[in-house]
């Protein structure tokens, strides 16, 4: 059967059905096999913060999206080309968002009387025509095709049926190109042993991949070649994994243990989880009973002479906030990890957003200031934790990670750091102090103003340290009004000096122009592509990414000040644009939308054409 | 750890240089001496003691100890100190709190520590009131307390710290009082050498918010309302003029004219349905305060275990190498 290709730049695919339908796994292995073949890739799971809500229902819709390319992309798309729609409910929730012209592929085993109403469609859409105006819609009875597919394998009906989510892999496979061996791979060590389960999924998927091979449906193949990436080796990664690696590539490069206290919450709870593996690296992971004892333990290991870290979601740093400001007081280094949830209170649990910058930067009592750094994208997690954990050490200062769902469950393709050309990071213990001298808890370094990190069990240095005002070197308990200010300044002081540290800003496009966007966190890749975009139509437009919101870099206001118009696209009510507004001067203008989904590349682009026209 | 070069200690080398700031004639003057006197016979180094507190006028005794301190923050320290044993096991860690501060708004961290078996030293100062806060009812205050904030009495009822402790799975569970010196010290050595969490409620007076709260359990003439339980010994009372007996789970009183040491009972501190039934006799109104190591088993401690699980994740699979696991999984080339 003769069926053209077309090569293509890039494509978008989304894989949705109900949460028992297996779509987060299908788009793992989606993205596993892609990556292999060496296209850039970003990832986007949205699924429901139910474990299993009522089948068929719109609330247990569960997908994933996968933006694949030739060529350098930063985002997981915005609108996908291809739906796969296993059930009325996955079609219903996601069939407005389908680029017009699109392709739905569809499940029609499922499009029952019971699950259409249960959708709340008056009649069937497939067989309605409401579809056909706008798509191509491809419906496959993947039920019966399965069942066929596995016929002679002892395997009970209701398991054979569940092979379905292979069988929609296959179809995609054969779409757009892409291999079968890794996924069989897959298969044969993630059921060893279970060779029926094996047999039956490898059965669907190549009955998937037939199908669209014989079937007039498909008119035409996609191609999509490698993408041309930087020389190196590369793995596919998500945030919380790489956030992990790079907490345990600061234990190694510190030589300090790595202890995580915490408590479980989405979505962090992965870091926890990845960390507690790693018992050989010599990582201590204590679950503690809340999550103020997940900080106060962490408080406990740095205080003790451990890499110390927590991390939790924005109900969990609600909590926390009265144990950070005693990681203030006490100058203790340590990072807190925020991975940003849709709030306030338990809000959307599953969903995004980029809220809790003003907890981080202002949730405590007093003045209570620390750092604040966010990471762009998924791999960029592993940078930005380690970068954290360095400043923390250095600086004997507890830090905020900021990261969040969408960079925590997203992945990309992800050149492998080589751990011998991470920063050094050193650390020292102090060991004593000469005969007849008091020791000084408080004596700070002059470059830095971190105090001397004395840990128990050093013979001399005995010393108390608490949540009570300190008094400025020898650290007892002060209540004199000058000092007081005194180490308000000092604190605040000591979190401004790390400006010395961090990397110079890098504006990308034209030093000066029309509009510079500034963003910060996990924005980055639709801010990127939006100028990428903006520049191909020679629009004046440059782009500035923000790591450290706390302290802001030392250049940041000579940038600012080259561009007619400065707009800050934020996933939340405009918290960042607030501080720039404020610090310097500027009337930059917010892109805010909080609606649990990242900000699309394209409503920037919009955005940015309306402002300059 | 202690070792053959441990200097030779006196009370003096535990004081600190701040001064001690509790009101004149505060229990806490007598804990704190005591624990300085003892210290020293326990052979270890200073510099391996960490003493961590809470908020309250208990919390307050790190800064008067010379040992490594940390003054955190109210109800937290149990897990603060959790976290300096996890990091490093060879430290004697010890938890200084108080009735406010360990079984209210600490409550959680308190009954998680014990669950846990976290070789800690739990010193619960227990006043049955808030004396930072000057004056309020605490959980331990019996029903019916007039404070400030109860102009009408309190409608709370008390909970019992030994109960408590034993739900929660503690190993070493001991009351003392402040004014009980000899036994406080006795006690202290107790929980130093039990491996593994230890609960020791010490009876503490507030002499201005809640004075002569013990007085039944201190005072000379009162000797009956209190009895000093210790393992494998009949319980007595009274100076040897009343006895317990135990009838199934039912414990009487029973006068000593007319029974022999024989028909009492004997206490079994590694006995948790005993330790149970001694715990309930806090503020009874028949039956005497227990006072001594109602409980005491020896069970593996986390921090223990701990050590084992990492020893033997390496001894499995070799020290890791993040490099290694870096490029662990898929990987791919691009040239």
């Amino acid at each position: 059967m003769g069926k053209t290709f077309k090569t293509i730049d890039d494509a978008v695919i989304r894989f949705a059905g109900d949460s028992g339908d297996g779509m987060q796994l299908t788009g793992g292995r989606f993205t596993e096999t892609t990556a292999s073949i060496g296209n850039d890739l970003s990832t986007l799971p949205d699924f429901p913060a139910e474990i299993r809500a009522p089948a068929g229902s719109l609330a247990g819709v569960s997908a994933f999206q996968i933006h694949f390319s030739s060529k350098d992309i930063h985002t997981p798309g915005d609108d996908p080309d291809v739906l796969v729609a296993m059930n009325p409910a996955a079609l219903k929730v996601h069939q407005k968002e389908i680029t017009p012209g699109g392709t739905i592929i569809i499940n029609t085993d499922s499009f029952t009387k019971k699950n259409l109403n249960f959708a709340g469609y008056d009649s069937n859409p497939v067989e309605d025509g409401t579809l056909d105006d706008y798509f191509t819609v491809i419906p496959i009875e993947m039920n019966k095709l399965v069942t066929a597919a596995c016929e002679g394998i002892e395997l009970s009906p209701k398991f054979v049926i569940r092979t379905k989510n292979f069988f929609a892999l296959g179809v995609l496979y054969y779409m757009y190109d892409r291999p079968l061996e890794a996924t069989e791979k897959w298969l044969e060590k993630k059921f060893a042993g279970k060779d029926v389960i094996i047999e039956a999924n490898k059965k669907a998927m190549y009955a998937g991949y037939n199908y669209a091979d014989t079937t007039e449906l498909f008119t035409t193949r996609f191609k999509v070649e490698k993408a041309v990436l930087p020389e190196g080796t590369y793995r596919n990664i998500n945030g919380n994994h790489a956030t992990s690696l790079g907490l345990l590539a600061a234990s190694e490069k510190s030589g300090l243990k790595l202890f995580f206290g915490g408590y479980p919450i989405t979505p962090a709870s992965d870091i926890l989880h990845t960390l507690a593996a790693w018992k050989h690296f010599g990582v201590q992971t204590f679950q503690a009973e809340d999550e103020i004892a997940g900080i106060c333990s962490i408080i406990g290991a740095s205080f003790t002479g451990n890499l110390a870290v927590t991390s939790t979601s924005g109900p969990g740093i609600a909590l926390k906030g009265e144990a950070m400001g005693l990681a203030v007081m006490t100058e203790l280094p340590m990072v807190i990890i925020n991975v940003q949830r849709g709030g306030p209170s338990t809000g959307l649990p599953t969903k995004t957003e980029q809220s809790d910058l003003n907890q981080a930067l202002y949730g405590r009592n007093g003045e209570a200031p620390l750092p604040v750094v966010a990471a762009a994208t998924p791999g960029d997690c592993f940078y930005a934790a380690y970068e954290a954990s360095r400043i923390a050490l250095k600086y004997m200062t507890p830090v905020v990670l900021l990261t969040d769902g969408y960079l925590a469950n997203g992945s990309e393709p992800w050149k492998i750091p080589d751990v011998d050309n991470l920063d050094p990071i050193d650390v020292e213990f102090i060991q004593g102090v000469k005969d007849g001298e008091e020791f000084m808890p408080y004596k700070r370094d002059e470059e830095t103003l971190s105090r001397p990190w004395a840990i128990p069990g050093v013979p001399g240095l005995e010393h108390r340290i608490g949540g009570l005002e300190k008094a400025e070197n020898t650290g007892h308990v002060s209540y004199d009004p000058d000092n007081h200010h005194r180490m308000v300044e000092l604190r605040q002081e000591k979190v401004n000096r790390i400006q010395n540290d961090i990397a110079e800003t890098e504006v990308f496009g034209e030093e000066n122009g029309d509009v510079l966007i500034l963003s910060w966190g996990g924005t980055f890749g639709s801010c990127r592509s939006a100028v990428e975009t903006l520049h191909e139509h020679k629009k004046s437009v440059s782009h500035v990414h923000i790591r450290w919101i706390s302290p802001l870099p030392k250049d940041l206001g000579e940038i600012i000040i080259k561009f007619k118009n400065v707009l800050v696209p934020e996933i939340n009510m405009g918290q960042f644009i607030k501080l720039i507004r404020s610090e310097y001067l500027v009337d930059a203008k917010g892109l805010n939308q909080v609606n649990g989904k990242p900000i699309s590349a394209s409503k920037i682009v919009e955005t940015v054409n309306e402002m300059i026209g | 750890m202690s070792d053959v070069n441990t200097p030779t200690y006196t009370k003096k080398d535990f004081e600190s240089d701040q001064s001690v700031r509790w009101c004149p004639g505060c229990g806490d003057y007598g804990i704190l001496a005591q624990t300085q006197k003892t210290m020293p016979t326990f052979g270890r180094k200073k510099e391996d003691f960490v003493f961590v507190s809470g908020i309250g006028c208990s919390s307050r005794f790190p800064y008067y100890m010379n040992a490594y301190g940390f003054h955190t923050i109210h109800g937290r320290a149990p897990a603060v100190a959790s976290g300096v044993k996890i990091a490093n096991p060879d430290l004697s860690v010890w938890v200084v709190t108080g009735d406010g501060d360990g079984l209210s708004i600490g409550g959680n961290h308190f009954m998680h520590a014990l669950r846990r078996n976290m070789d800690l030293n739990i010193l619960l100062f227990n006043n049955r009131i808030y004396g930072l806060t000057k004056g309020q009812y605490s959980p331990t205050s019996e029903v019916g307390k007039v404070t400030k904030a109860t102009p009408y009495g309190s409608l709370d009822i008390p909970l019992n710290p030994p109960s408590l402790a034993l739900g929660a799975q503690a190993t070493f569970v001991a009351r003392t009082i402040d004014r009980w010196q000899a036994h406080l010290s006795q006690m202290l050595e107790r929980s130093y050498h039990h491996d593994g969490g230890s609960l020791i409620e010490i009876y503490q007076n507030c002499n201005i918010f809640n004075d002569n709260a013990f007085e039944e359990y201190t005072s000379a003439d009162k000797f009956d309302n209190v009895i000093e339980v210790k393992h494998g010994e009949p319980m007595v009372f009274s100076k040897g003029t009343k006895g317990i007996k135990l009838e199934g789970f039912k414990a009487t009183v029973v006068d000593m004219e007319k029974h022999s040491l024989d028909d009492l009972l004997v206490h079994d501190e590694t006995n948790l349905d005993l330790a149970h039934i001694i715990a309930n006799w806090t503020s009874h109104p028949v039956l005497p305060e227990p006072i001594g190591v109602i409980y005491s088993v020896d069970k593996p401690t986390y921090n223990s275990e701990m050590v084992s699980q990492v020893d033997s994740a390496i001894k499995a699979k070799g020290p890791g190498k993040v490099q290694d696991l870096l490029n662990a999984g898929d990987i791919w080339t691009v040239k």
